[in-house]
């Protein structure tokens, strides 16, 4: 049962919403252990929450009825607070901190009726394409389609839970440079990264402020607007966020999408591009095309040249003057108070940091150093001004911009142990520059070639997700 | 500029982390590869260009003046075994 008929079902009062959340759980504990997707799942407050519609049910209160998730299981990435579970964003630097609040994000899909069913697993504080550089005694999430092969990451475990989990089911993740289109694209699932601003980030155990959003990641493209419809808007308490009406999202309508005008971005089909994915992305514009919607092919240099390099230097800048206050204090992993504080602080984050958060820290802190901020840190904030230029000049014409998501195909985890940090790091090569400028995308699957899933980027102007979702709309038949 | 191992060392002290030999070894010359690559951004000409620290313009934003509640001192301290007399307790200083 889908997402659609599920919230149908619930509110007509055909489904015990206690029962079928105790299902979910049970679910979500077998994938938990087999697949790795959850780093905790929230049996108590889950059930809580189900426990709380059945009640305003049979009060007769009226306005639940009006809900917009009515009883349907969301997921949470671990990086996002949920009040009172256990939240760590994948680091075991933050083991065992239950936080006093909810994330703005949480709190209005709790206040539409969601029941939270946990927190997904990711790449350590999101440092990641593969969900391979998890925090240390965490678990690597795996494929869905293909157990030896990676899910994605960083919001891996949201990935391959939405595609596998067999209940309906709606996952919020975060991406700060293509971390929720990336594993989308790897588990044949949409992924919306709304723009930079549309959704909180209250709540948010930041990576990169001026990179992270919040978006939602599901089955069909219905089911990523709905979620971003309840969770969109302006917050009193996240100062970056747009003070924007909130379209409807989930008001999907075709006939809106055939007047629209794309381009093919020529760049992202050369160096690198898998012919498998060359393909079966080329089948997706074809399928557009055969909708009415007219495609030209053009130019977009300065993104798929420089995004990578602005990315990281942007990216790890900012991780690293973020992870600065993780240091055994106040919350999260701590150890007894010895030494004095530059040495208690140092033996805590050397033992719980991971590799890959220690190779970022050291970047990002290398590039704000005297001597080096201009040349990285303030050079790649004029490359972005200078990308976004390039992307807005497009925008006038085009209504959305179209690439491969990721350049290969999902790859086994013994091949991505043979790749260097910086072959790593290439894989977002699509994908950062829609992150780095604040543009919303979308992941649409474009089936499958040697039995792994293909996924299509849909990049828009700012505060023009509606227009993605509905050309994404377009691809929700069984023939693609 | 030369990435090498002492720079690596350096910068790690001023991030408070303290690296293993191995973890230099390792980590030395996968830094320098992605500085190295990253070092393209040095092509682009950049001369007056505003450096665009948020990717969507904000402008100051406040909020009114009016108190609300936050979290309890109880509450602040409830995630920590490093507490004392109603304060958080930290490593000494000096």
């Amino acid at each position: 049962m889908g997402v659609k008929e599920f919230i149908e079902n619930a509110k007509s009062g055909s489904i015990d919403i206690v029962e079928h959340t105790h299902r979910v759980l049970d679910e979500s504990k077998k994938l938990a252990k087999e697949y790795n997707y959850f780093n905790t799942v929230s049996e108590e407050l889950a059930l809580e929450l189900a426990n709380n519609i059945k009640k305003s049910i049979k009060s007769k209160d009226s306005r639940i009825k009006n809900k917009k998730l009515f009883g349907l299981p969301i997921s949470i990435k671990d990086s996002i607070c949920v009040k009172g579970v256990e939240s760590t964003a994948g680091s075991r630097i933050l083991k065992g901190y239950r936080p006093l609040f909810n994330a703005t994000v949480v709190e209005r899909a709790i206040n539409e009726g969601a029941i939270i069913i946990g927190k997904t697993s990711q790449d350590e504080f999101g440092f990641g394409s593969f969900s391979v550089n998890i925090g240390l005694g965490f678990k690597t999430p795996k494929n869905p389609v293909d157990p030896e092969r990676s899910c994605g990451g960083s919001s891996g475990g949201a990935a391959g839970l939405a595609k596998k989990a067999s209940f309906p089911h709606i996952a919020i993740g975060e991406s700060t440079g293509g971390s929720i289109a990336e594993p989308a694209s790897f588990c044949d699932i949409f992924g919306l990264t709304p723009t930079y601003g549309r959704n909180s980030r209250y709540g948010n155990i930041d990576f990169g402020n001026s990179l992270d959003k919040l978006g939602t990641l599901g089955k069909t493209c219905y089911d990523v607007a709905l979620l971003e419809e309840v969770i969109a808007g302006h917050d009193i308490n996240d100062s970056t966020t747009i003070n924007a009406p909130v379209d409807r999202y989930s008001d999907l309508n075709k006939k809106n999408a055939k007047k629209m005008r794309i381009a093919v971005i020529k760049e992202s089909f050369t160096e690198g591009l898998g012919p498998a994915v060359e393909k079966k992305v080329w089948g997706g514009i074809k399928k557009l095309e055969s909708e009415g919607i007219k495609y030209e092919e053009i130019s977009l240099e300065m993104p798929i040249r420089y995004g990578l390099a602005a990315y990281y230097m942007i990216g790890t800048s900012e991780a690293s003057t973020n992870l600065a206050k993780f240091c055994g204090m106040r919350y999260g992993n701590e150890s007894e108070l010895e030494g004095n504080f530059n040495q208690y602080f140092t033996k805590i984050r050397s033992s719980h940091f991971s590799e890959e958060a220690k190779r970022r820290i050291i970047l990002g802190t290398f590039a704000r150093m005297s001597g080096y901020r201009d040349a990285y840190y303030i050079k790649a904030m004029q490359i972005r001004a200078l990308m976004t230029r390039e992307y807005k000049k497009a925008f006038k014409k085009y209504d959305a911009l179209v690439s491969p998501t990721v350049p290969i195909l999902p790859p086994k985890f013994t091949e991505i142990a043979k790749l260097t940090p910086l072959q790593n790091y290439m894989m977002d090569v699509m994908l950062v520059g829609p992150n780095v400028c604040g543009l919303p995308h979308l992941n649409v699957p474009v089936g499958y070639e040697k039995a792994l899933p293909v996924g299509m980027l849909l990049t828009g102007d700012h505060l023009q997700e509606k227009k993605l979702l509905e050309l994404g709309n377009l691809f929700e038949v069984e023939d693609v | 500029m030369e990435i090498n191992e002492s720079l690596i060392r350096k910068v790690a002290e001023v991030a408070r982390l303290e690296l293993t030999d191995s973890e230099i070894k390792k980590f030395t010359p996968q830094l320098r590869e992605a500085l190295e690559n990253f070092s393209k951004l040095q092509e682009v000409d950049t001369k007056g260009v505003k450096p665009s620290f948020q990717p969507v313009e904000i402008k100051n934003v406040l909020r009114e003046d009016v108190p609300k509640q936050c979290l309890t001192q109880e509450q602040a301290l409830s995630q920590t075994k490093h507490k004392k007399d109603g304060y958080f307790k930290g490593p000494k200083v000096v």
